[in-house]
């Protein structure tokens, strides 16, 4: 239990730190564009209200989810399959540094272009394209990487294709297929604000865009500080569901350390 | 792994017919690598032996003497230049049926992200093996090897002699015809090495099956195999086969003071010695190849 009361002091400790800062050095701010955080808190309430959250917040997510998820099942399974076979390797390695190397925003106005500026789909597409990239390339290096002792020990026992693919490919390539995850996670929650800039009018990122351009600065501010909380959230439920599927890994790799 | 490789292990009718009572023959076998852009490199130049069903043979050699390049071979792991394994009677093309193979790198042969019941339990499942079964295959395996207690740990949670026992375990759950060790002890201390000979031969007499064991281990060949075959340095022939006839029941003590044991064990580390030096029986200064090479059961 104090344990836990120390993980959390540690957790909160810094946070809490800045707040208290920011709420003191802006307390007597005159500037318009830097209010006092005791005006932004204040304007919180009345900002975020539950039609706002499920007008703005939850289809943010929504697109999110689907364009991540899509990022994740296509990076899985085109970076398995080219970690598993060198031809694959050979004729993709060029194309997807190119494509690596270019800017996800970049693409967001030539996805407009194509799947239209106000629907979902361009979003979905441009967050999925985004978060496809570290999930790929970290998937074929799993596969690649995976101990070749343990490639022969399925071959003797014979394990079928399939088999080896769900107990024993796709296991040992998780810790870096979680690792690509998470960088992508990051650039999709980048990407999910950017992809509502140019031209949505609903949606988390739209409403800060909206909020700026009339003005609204301190509701703005607390558009900002959503988008914060949502990150926050976000890394959490990730670091959840981690612990639990890669638990093996983080007991191994602290046995081997010795700790 | 390549997608190619992915295909499970397949199995030809031999040629010639196969005496029913060796288990695994050695014909003419022969292997060369041969990497575009580099030397080729002979590794077993020829080979050919057998070994009868129920048998415990084990196989030293200087290092460098290509002992890992025939286990993988024979476990059909890696394809040969020429000649054939057979095992039961058939060609091995691939992986066989009757087959398990120890690694000497237990903490890598075993699948962290299972407990050690699956672990041992999933190449029944491959097999088809209804689910009670399984379990009772698996827990007569753990019981043999005597690690009942750690079934739902982890391979990294135990000790290396206990990660090497659950290899062994996983081979004899299978029930091969064949049990294939590729140096399984050379990774552990000497006391955990002690015990882990006489759970071999332990399991070896309980169940009948057929070991052929590769080690650089003089001693442990000896006290271990009845048979204990002996490679040249590179390209590999076979400098003599030698035959262990030490009494069945065996003990760290007394078997290991018994003077017969001191002559055996002498001789054959005569023999690794001249081998180390490069003196091969096909080698012009050496007898003929002929003379040395063993004589079928």
């Amino acid at each position: 239990m104090t344990r836990f009361l120390k993980a959390t002091g540690y957790a909160l400790g810094l946070p809490a730190i800045l707040l208290t800062a920011w709420w003191f050095g802006s307390a007597n701010s005159t500037n318009p564009f830097w209010p006092p955080l005791q005006t932004i808190l204040e304007t919180f309430p009345t900002t975020w209200t539950w039609d706002r959250i499920v007008g703005d917040v939850f289809p943010s997510l929504a697109r999110l989810g689907i364009g991540f998820g899509i990022a994740v099942v296509l990076g899985v399974a085109l970076g398995t399959a080219i970690g598993l076979s060198p031809t694959l390797r050979a004729l993709s390695e060029p194309v997807l540094e190119f494509f690596r190397a270019i800017p996800p925003p970049v693409l967001v106005p030539i996805i407009a272009l194509f799947a239209g500026y106000t629907g979902w789909l361009g979003k979905i597409v441009t967050i999925a394209l985004g978060c496809l990239w570290p999930i790929l390339l970290n998937t074929v290096e799993g596969v690649r990487g995976l101990e070749p002792v343990l490639g022969d020990t399925a071959k003797s026992y014979h394990l079928s294709p399939w088999r080896r693919l769900v107990f024993v490919i796709l296991p040992g390539a998780s810790p870096r297929i979680f690792a690509g995850a998470r960088q992508s996670l990051s650039i999709g929650v980048i990407l999910m604000v950017i992809s509502e800039l140019f031209g949505a009018n609903r949606g988390l990122g739209a409403a800060i865009v909206q909020f700026q351009r009339s003005f609204a600065i301190p509701q703005m501010w607390t558009g900002v500080i959503v988008l914060g909380l949502i990150g926050v959230l976000l890394a959490t439920v990730f670091k959840i569901v981690e612990n639990r599927m890669l638990a093996w890994y983080v007991g191994q790799r602290q046995i081997e350390r010795g700790v | 792994m390549s997608i190619t490789t992915l295909l499970s292990g397949r199995t030809a009718k031999a040629p010639a017919a196969a005496t029913t009572d060796v288990a695994l023959d050695l014909r003419n076998v022969q292997k060369t690598y041969d990497t575009p852009g580099r030397p080729q490199v002979e590794a077993i130049r020829h080979l050919d032996f057998g070994i009868r069903r129920g048998e415990l043979v084990c196989v030293v050699g200087p290092s460098g003497a290509g002992k890992t390049t025939l286990l993988r071979s024979i476990a059909g792991l890696l394809e040969l230049t020429s000649g054939e394994v057979v095992l039961d009677g058939e060609v091995v093309v691939g992986p066989p049926e009757g087959m398990a193979v120890v690694f000497q790198e237990y903490g890598r042969s075993l699948f962290p992200w299972m407990t050690v019941r699956q672990n041992i339990e999933l190449p029944l499942k491959e097999k088809g093996i209804a689910k009670a079964e399984r379990r009772a295959k698996v827990d007569r395996a753990l019981e043999e090897v005597g690690l009942t207690e750690a079934s739902e740990q982890h391979p990294w949670q135990l000790s290396g002699g206990m990660q090497q026992r659950v290899a062994i375990a996983r081979a004899i759950a299978f029930q091969p015809s064949v049990l294939l060790m590729d140096e399984p002890f050379a990774a552990v201390d000497a006391q955990t090495r002690a015990e882990l000979e006489d759970l071999v031969r332990k399991l070896w007499k309980d169940l009948g099956v057929t070991v052929l064991f590769v080690t650089h281990d003089i001693d442990e060949a000896v006290y271990l195999g009845e048979r204990v075959i002996v490679l040249s340095n590179r390209p590999t022939v076979l400098m003599e086969d030698v035959r262990v006839n030490l009494p069945a029941d065996r003990d760290q003590l007394t078997t290991r003071s018994d003077p017969h044991f001191g002559e055996l064990r002498g001789h054959v580390y005569e023999l690794i010695q001249r081998a180390k030096r490069g003196d091969r029986p096909d080698a012009p200064a050496a007898p003929p190849a002929a003379a040395s090479s063993p004589e079928e059961a």
